[in-house]
């Protein structure tokens, strides 16, 4: 692979923000030093397994838990007979019905995997055995498979996510060059290398989760909300996870089945889902489709974009994935209309997989714009750029900063895209057609209160303690950075404790917000450490740097000084010792002063206090632009993506090292979605059929091509305290149709549902 | 995983004494046993574990063939000397399969008895419908997700493919599979569905393979295994084809020509139609085309695997061109 150096942000030296300091926890994991949830070693362990419905739709009406009961090593049969006492827990908005019972094994049965009986026993294999035994009588009803089921009707309009201005549909039927289409994305999975589980143990009414998260103090409060038991008697650990890609932020009932399994027999249980549960029993993305209409001047003018889509989501809750959401900001356009409908279907509530709305979202508008690109003859870069979007057109706000233009531009010259021929099927290389092809993508900026804790300790070690994740994108490193450029001291003088949702409050690791948010409270709580330390130093008695006169200090290469070397120098150690100092200890957070308890806790544990892009006087997103070159077999239709040079705005980057890995990542997964991924369902009874890895495909490391990424960005000090913007979702944003437009370069065959796979080429 | 015994084998006689016993399974590489226990499929009461038998891994190469150990590892095959000189298609047959991780694992003999990837075989709490696994009670698949099953050798009662590749390039080549008291052609070895889809070969219970052994042919030795899939690695075939060609002293006139498919069939396709309307012809790129169409003669689709019958023979067709030294 091509590493190419972005552009310098700050300081580029290793160990501060801004640096290239490689992954702090990285030698724990590859020498399986880290432990994960599964792995706790905890005594005297129960385990259980879920049993799932094997009919989409109907009721439970009879379990016969007999046999099972009478096999051995089982101490527990839970079937939805079984009122656990467990009450509802809030939603993510905080909101929280009254005293709803909460059913995890529930009696009526709406979709195909869904648990309806846990077994509990000595070992894995035995309970997995015993529920062999277990009959359960299902009454069956009508279910409807998938939104393409005439069935499923139309589904229902989300009124919040309608939005228009101008005169769209006038303007389409005025336009002299018109394009329309309908762009469809398949249901698609997480595939998380570690599964979902958890190990679960009771004090009295303490309670213990070990449980990868994306947000411990988010989970923390279901299962306190579940149990009715006050939220500081629960401590979710999760130190390290396992991949999350937005399926491990909320607990789930496979959770408090297992907790309430713990309790029940008075003793610890550990569950994992097994591989085919961990494609079926939690939401991945959403099946979508969208029909897209463009309309423009002959010389390419965007006159209108008129937009229609639906998803997938399950007969007991709305999860819209929006298929609209980056439709509006993407280009300048004067008359715009999109509307975003939910199908209900028999599937387990869909919900966020990386990069949820803008991906598919950003699959029809990209594809779109290209196909009006040929329509007009134009290079679809030269499209894209006459149409730049000045502003947030949707909002009116101005951006606080779009360096997509660079983002084309730069790509573009780094691609070589000047040299590419325009008509389809017009380059190759003996039966191997080559196809050139650029998607735009783009993440919103979303900010969250944060807290942190700084400790110094007495030998000079600087601690940052923090509930909040890392889930492999680099928290514990940035953190370590921030606070060594803080205190001038190499990074491998700071340690970092997170993952617990006993230490102090958290972003959600998700929606690209949790470095922008947790590094103002690090960085607030370190800059108020060392003020405290200055302070002391310069009034304390015993402090050698008393009496020079200085009014404050300096902090750097290891040493405390007195400003122009007017002075003595100490190390941290040597200062603490000095003042006879054991600690000092330090909390800080981004919520305003004054802010209440339940205020505090609110901002931890739901989302009622995260900020959307528009919510001040800026818009404010990510952007990236991917460039894409495939090779087709005209024979066997086979794509292979052999280049992919993509370049980013995503403001200040706080370690480009990781930063690049994190890109990369998204860019692998979008190879994914566009060629391979595609959760089959057959219609008969709505299971998904493919839920394994040998069917499920993703990327090898063979599909992987030579990947550069460039960064564009400026420093956004709008968007965040230092200067970030969102890195994690925007990755993938933009891949897929970037790819799609490549296929169709090189083939002429203009491919709108994912994923393009041999068939749909041949 | 229902719990199990496991013994070791001191002697092949032994091992193929304990497996004339239901319920006992012989354990070689198990990387299709453990699997489909996990998944419900097999459920052994004794595992009779033969891997460190010795005697049984070997791989001879010589002028009249090559003479491969049921117990050689996917991967010693790929990357034997003898192998690739004589038998280029054997060895791009293993090194296109599974991973690197499997192939250091699984065993030659274990490589051909693997099991099919039918989805509905392998959920049986979801899909109790499945004559394989169930004589009698039904297919499930009929009417299902069928993007990966076979058009080729289907019957009522079973549509599952064939997944292997090795066994496409020994079919091709006329191997044959040593059982210890006989011996039989491979092409023989595996059996169409029929009404009896879960008898997959004519191997009886108590008989173990024991070595493969693959004739030398001047077509073998001009040979290729072609498998053509969405993903780059480790994925099945969805169409394959191991081809061998010799030509006249002419350099133009097909002698011989061997042409096996993969990925599309109930069992190792042998596509002797193709190679009859090759022999004696002067090889082109048109004389390929038509014959290569003739693979699919009898090819039956179920919905989603219908590309198949179009991608098959233009994977059979750049095979040949490939050997043919025409690509």
């Amino acid at each position: 692979m091509t590493i190419m150096e972005p552009r310098k942000h700050g300081d580029a030296s290793d160990g501060t923000v801004g640096g290239r300091q490689t992954r702090f926890e990285g030698n724990l994991k590859v020498t399986g030093g880290a432990t994960y949830a599964l792995e706790y070693p905890v005594e005297g362990l129960a385990y259980a397994i879920l049993v799932q419905s094997t009919v989409a739709a109907g009721r439970v009406v009879k379990v016969d838990t007999g046999k099972a009961l009478a096999a051995p090593g089982v101490l527990m049969v839970l079937t939805p007979d079984d009122d656990m006492g467990l009450l509802v827990a809030s939603d993510w908005g905080g909101n929280r019905p009254e005293n709803q019972p909460y059913y995890p094994l529930p009696k009526q049965v709406q979709y195909n995997g869904q648990s309806v009986v846990a077994v509990v026993a000595e070992s894995r294999e035995q309970a997995i055995e015993a529920a062999k035994l277990i009959c359960i009588t299902y009454e069956r009803t009508a279910h409807v498979a998938s939104f393409d089921d005439p069935a499923a009707g139309e589904g229902k309009v989300m009124d919040n996510l309608t939005s228009g201005w101008g005169d769209a549909e006038a303007a389409l039927a005025a336009a002299p060059v018109r394009i329309e289409g309908e762009y469809r994305t398949p249901r698609e999975y997480h595939v998380a290398m570690e599964p979902h589980g958890l190990t679960v143990k009771w004090d009295g009414d303490q309670i213990t989760v070990w449980e990868p998260s994306q947000w411990s103090h988010g989970m923390a409060r279901s299962y306190s909300e579940w149990f009715g038991i006050p939220y500081e008697n629960v401590r979710l650990i999760s130190p390290f996870i396992g991949g999350g890609f937005g399926s491990k932020g909320a607990a789930l009932a496979h959770g408090a089945v297992a907790a309430f399994a713990a309790r029940k027999l008075g003793r610890p249980v550990k569950l994992a889902l097994t591989r085919p549960q961990n494609f079926i029993n939690y939401g991945g993305r959403a099946a979508t489709r969208q029909k897209i209409a463009l309309g423009a001047t002959e010389d390419g003018i965007l006159q209108a974009i008129v937009h229609r889509g639906a998803s997938e989501t399950s007969t007991y809750a709305d999860w819209p994935e929006q298929t609209g959401a980056a439709t509006p900001i993407l280009y300048k356009v004067e008359n715009f209309s999109s509307q975003h409908r939910v199908v209900p279907v028999n599937t387990v509530t869909p919900g966020a997989l990386r990069g949820p709305g803008k991906n598919p979202s950003a699959f029809g508008i990209e594809n779109a714009i290209e196909e009006l690109a040929y329509k007009l003859g134009m290079d679809p870069l030269e499209l894209r750029l006459k149409n730049y979007a000045d502003r947030d057109y949707q909002s009116g706000k101005p951006w606080s900063t779009r360096r997509l233009r660079e983002a084309l531009t730069e790509g573009a010259e780094a691609f070589g895209w000047s040299k590419r021929s325009h008509e389809p099927r017009s380059m190759r290389d003996g039966r191997q057609l080559i196809g050139w092809g650029i998607g735009c993508g783009t993440f919103p900026v979303i900010q969250a209160p944060s807290e942190a804790m700084i400790r110094i300790l007495g030998n000079g070690r600087v601690e940052v303690v923090s509930g909040a994740i890392d889930m492999g994108q680099g928290t514990y490193t940035i953190l370590a950075q921030t606070a060594a450029e803080v205190f001038g001291i190499p990074v491998d003088q700071v340690e970092v404790h997170l993952g617990d949702s006993r230490l102090p409050g958290s972003a959600i690791a998700g929606g690209s917000m949790l470095a922008g948010s947790i590094l103002g409270a690090v960085h607030k709580a370190a800059t108020a450490a060392r003020d405290e330390l200055i302070g002391l130093a310069l009034s304390d008695e015993k402090s050698p740097l008393r009496d020079t006169g200085a009014n404050t200090l300096t902090f750097g290469g290891g040493r405390i000084a007195v400003p122009r070397d007017q002075g003595p120098s100490l190390t941290l150690p040597e200062l603490m010792a000095a003042l006879g100092r054991d600690e000092i200890e330090v909390r800080r957070n981004t919520l305003p002063d004054g802010a209440t308890p339940q205020e505090h806790h609110q901002a931890w544990t739901t989302m009622a206090k995260v900020q959307g892009p528009t919510m001040g006087e800026y818009s404010m997103h990510s952007w990236c632009a991917h460039f894409a070159e495939v090779r087709v077999d005209e024979d066997f239709g086979t794509v292979r993506v052999s280049r992919i040079v993509s370049a980013f705005d995503c403001g200040r980057l706080y370690n480009p090292r990781l930063v690049e890995s994190q890109w990369r990542g998204g860019i692998i997964m979008g190879i994914g979605q566009a060629l391979l991924e595609e959760g089959l369902v057959d219609l008969r009874n709505g299971r998904t059929v493919n839920n394994n890895m040998g069917d499920y495909l993703v990327p090898t490391n063979a599909d992987v091509p030579d990947i550069q990424v460039i960064s564009v960005g400026v420093p956004d000090y709008g968007a965040s305290a230092l200067g970030g913007k969102g890195v994690g979702e925007v990755g993938i944003v933009g891949v897929a149709p970037a790819i799609a437009n490549a296929v169709f370069h090189a083939t002429g065959k203009r491919v709108r549902d994912l994923p393009i796979t041999l068939e749909k080429l041949i | 995983m229902r719990d199990f015994s496991y013994l070791r084998a001191s002697s092949a006689d032994e091992a193929r004494q304990a497996a004339t016993q239901a319920g006992i399974m012989l354990l070689a590489g198990g990387t299709t046993l453990l699997d489909l226990a996990k998944c419900g499929v097999m459920e052994p009461e004794t595992v009779v574990d033969i891997t460190h038998l010795s005697g049984l891994g070997g791989i001879e190469v010589d002028e009249n063939g090559a003479r491969i150990g049921a117990l050689a590892k996917m991967g010693q095959v790929a990357d034997h000397a003898g192998i690739r000189a004589a038998f280029p298609a054997v060895s791009e047959s293993l090194s296109l399969a599974a991973s690197a991780q499997l192939r250091n694992m699984a065993t030659i003999g274990g490589n051909l008895l693997q099991r099919t990837r039918c989805s509905y075989f392998r959920e049986p709490d979801v899909f109790p419908a499945c004559h394989k696994r169930n004589p009698g009670s039904g297919c499930s698949a009929l009417g299902g997700v069928t993007r990966n099953h076979a058009v080729l050798g289907t019957s009522d009662t079973c549509i599952a493919s064939y997944p292997g590749d090795l066994a496409i390039a020994l079919v091709a080549f006329d191997a044959k599979v040593e059982l210890g008291g006989r011996t039989v052609p491979v092409d023989d070895f595996f059996l169409l569905p029929g009404n009896t889809p879960e008898r997959e070969t004519v191997l009886e219970r108590g008989e173990m393979i024991t070595a493969i052994t693959v004739p030398a042919s001047a077509a073998a030795k001009n040979s290729t295994y072609l498998k053509v899939r969405d993903r780059q690695s480790y994925e099945f075939a969805a169409a394959s084809a191991a081809v061998g060609l010799e030509f006249e002293a002419d350099g133009r006139t097909v002698r011989d020509i061997r042409v096996a498919l993969g990925g599309v069939a109930t069992k190792p396709w042998r596509a002797r139609g193709v190679e009859q309307a090759l022999i004696g012809k002067v090889l082109n790129a048109e004389t390929i085309e038509t014959a290569s169409r003739l693979a699919m003669e009898g090819a039956v689709s179920h919905g989603a695997n219908h590309y198949k019958i179009e991608l098959a023979p233009r994977v059979v067709a750049r095979a040949i061109l490939k050997v043919g030294g025409l690509a």
